[in-house]
């Protein structure tokens, strides 16, 4: 008898793999695509620097309403990871586009990366240095002696190019401490200043109870220097498209185009209803809350809106001043971000303007000069 | 009988007892540690005690019931935890299955041809210390070249190629030693008998090495359900529990308790691998005589 009740039990750890493995093969499949396959729409894989959060709360907009399917397109949205590189993703033919700060895929571009930015959706910087009120630090001058956080990985240019321009010396009027991506450091004191995205890590803050206070954290208690002001912002999130596809190919450079318009019809989605496209983002499976990700929808339009050439057109100061910090701005290892001025192929306004124009015509707001931002209560932990 | 039956339950005290003691000795700390840390240099020697820090047992698991947002239709944290650990325990056994293929494979060639192990198995051992996070993005670019017909790869079988790539190597080790486990007395025998090489495999060696290959499967679950995790981390494959791991911990300041639930799930989850693989061992117990007990 004893032979049949082990095979019983080795049936039973069989059976219990194999449903195993038929789960990892449904349940990993749900990807965010437009689900109507009807043959005359075209495939577009759009490439993200992270997870589905309201940072592009503008392309699931698109998704959901069926801008993308208004222009023929069937897109799927693939999201990021901490080892995905949107713009090698996007030079080794696996995305059509790709959403990368302008820096990053610049120093990919000078390493043979052969992409172009189509769009320059977010038309200011998010990022910001924030240090509690009694540090005092409120310039990038006040940071000298103090212990600074910043990510690295290239994201702490601005930060460098700021301390210069204020004639500190980030090697040595400053004890820079690299920073996880969260606050922790900051609030425990560790650091002074700590390096956070406006629509992320600074909420992240005022989503945590004060052990002083017993209350969140109140924006009355930080200080944020803010690279806008202090006149070394880069360019952040932009369409980034194939350079070699894009001077050859009729047909990629016709749905450049499409995709362009429904993205900007997205955007305005979010800028008009920012509450829904929150809550579209949140349907797509994001983990962070839902008051997070409302926050995050507002402060991602506030870097949108206005956008006086309209949305996407890419401003030749901002681009210049963004090339600039590049080419100066030495990190603690001496280097800069590209060592000579990007070609002509880096940027191009053709395909914007084009999508601007067709949407103009439908008397469509591409500008949003009337732009308000609205008020929103972050909920502890940002539930 | 009374005897195992004995042990068995001694095992299960003597589980239950360490993982109070470790939850026990989490409060202790807690309750008693240094509020702020305490450290020399600037080097903190012991971690701090605030509730950002080390959050409460209580805290966290009052959290995992609690809804993960304030969204209507909001799942309780366990229950994504779960989903998420279903998710990721599947793309592991896929790997340990293609991992246990490649490796008995290669075991297999090796036995066969004493040149082929002498050429094989130092790239073996070369294979295990290529880093994962560098192997990650790699698998994920070569996969996404491939596409036949209406067939396109997607990123979790990278992730299982991935937990393959971890579990194959135990396995091949585990089978080369198992299979060339019988004494030269028992070969001979059948060499006596004018039996082939392949009934030797099924009838002698294949016999002999469930006691080596066993323990090679357990190492071999174990590395793959890493290797799953690891790589859902580092491609941010949705579904998974290294993703939600990531996506916890953003939140590490704000909700602190949450980002224990899926550090507890890939425990778990490497529990009930282990559990499997035990369960794969009873159907095989009479051919395990020599195994030690493990």
């Amino acid at each position: 008898m004893k032979p049949s009740r082990r095979v019983v039990l080795g049936a039973a750890a069989m059976a219990a793999t194999a449903a195993l493995m038929l789960s990892a093969c449904s349940t990993s499949t749900p990807s965010a695509s437009s689900s109507a396959t009807s043959g005359a729409l075209t495939p577009v894989k759009l490439q993200l620097q992270w997870f589905a959060q309201a940072q592009f709360a503008g392309y699931y907009a698109a998704l959901k309403q069926g801008y993308f399917k208004d222009e023929g397109l069937d897109v799927t949205i693939l999201e990021g990871g901490t080892d995905i590189v949107p713009q090698t993703v996007l030079a080794n033919n696996q995305a059509d586009f790709a959403i990368a700060w302008v820096p990053k895929a610049l120093a990919s571009r000078e390493q043979g990366a052969g992409i172009t930015d189509v769009g320059q959706i977010y038309q200011r910087s998010g990022t910001l240095q924030v240090s509690m009120k009694k540090a005092n630090i409120t310039s990038a001058a006040d940071l000298k002696g103090k212990k600074v956080g910043n990510w690295g990985f290239g994201n702490e240019f601005e930060l460098f190019a700021g301390m210069t321009k204020a004639k500190l010396n980030p090697a040595k009027d400053v004890t820079l401490v690299q920073q996880n991506f969260d606050e922790s450091a900051l609030l425990s004191g560790d650091i002074d200043a700590a390096q956070a995205m406006v629509y992320n890590e600074y909420a992240q803050i005022l989503e945590t109870k004060n052990p002083a206070t017993g209350e969140l954290y109140k924006a009355s208690d930080l200080n944020v220097i803010d690279w806008n002001k202090e006149g070394t912002a880069m360019l952040q999130d932009a369409i980034w498209a194939n350079t070699a596809k894009l001077s050859s190919d009729k047909a990629y450079q016709a749905t450049t185009v499409k995709f362009l318009k429904a993205v900007i019809k997205g955007w305005i989605y979010a800028r008009d209803n920012p509450q829904k496209a929150a809550d579209i983002v949140v349907s797509y499976g994001t983990k962070l809350g839902t008051s997070h990700q409302l926050w995050q929808t507002n402060e991602v339009n506030k870097l949108i809106w206005p956008s006086p050439d309209g949305i996407g057109v890419i401003n030749a100061a901002d681009w210049k001043r963004t090339v600039g910090v590049a080419m100066d701005a030495k990190n603690l290892e001496g280097s800069t971000v590209i060592t000579k001025a990007p070609d002509s192929d880096a940027y191009t306004n053709t395909y914007i303007k084009k999508a601007l124009g067709e949407l103009k015509s439908e008397n469509v707001d591409t500008t949003g000069a009337n732009f308000k931002p609205i008020d929103v209560t972050l909920a502890e932990g940002g539930k | 009988m009374r005897r195992t039956a004995g042990k068995r339950a001694r095992a299960i005290a003597l589980g239950t007892a360490g993982v109070l003691l470790l939850a026990l000795a989490w409060e202790l700390y807690k309750s008693f540690g240094p509020l702020a840390g305490w450290g020399v240099g600037g080097v903190l020697l012991l971690p701090r005690t605030d509730d950002i820090s080390m959050p409460h047992l209580g805290a966290m698991l009052a959290r995992t019931a609690e809804p993960l947002t304030s969204a209507a239709d909001s799942q309780p944290v366990w229950l994504i935890v779960l989903l998420g650990c279903v998710s990721s325990l599947g793309t592991a056994f896929l790997g340990l299955l293609i991992g246990a293929v490649v490796g008995i494979g290669l075991a297999l060639v090796m036995l066969r041809f004493r040149v082929a192990e002498a050429a094989v198995l130092p790239w073996l051992v070369l294979s295990q210390t290529v880093p994962l996070i560098a192997l990650a993005p790699l698998v994920v670019t070569w996969g996404g070249q491939l596409q036949f017909g209406s067939f396109s790869w997607q990123r979790w079988m990278s992730v299982a190629v991935i937990a393959s790539y971890l579990a194959f190597f135990p396995v091949a080790i585990g089978a080369l030693r198992g299979f060339q486990s019988p004494e030269v007395a028992h070969t001979e025998l059948m060499h006596s008998y004018a039996v082939g090489w392949w009934k030797t495999l099924f009838y002698l060696r294949l016999p002999a090495s469930v006691p080596y290959l066993l323990p090679a499967m357990r190492l071999g679950a174990a590395s793959a359900i890493i290797g799953t995790v690891v790589a859902e981390v580092s491609t941010g494959t949705e579904g998974g529990i290294g993703r939600l791991i990531i996506e916890f911990a953003q939140s590490g300041s704000s909700d602190p308790a949450k980002a224990y639930s899926p550090i507890a799930g890939a425990v778990l989850m490497g529990l009930a691998a282990a559990g499997i693989v035990s369960i794969m061992g009873l159907a095989l117990s009479r051919y395990r005589r020599n195994e030690a007990q493990s």
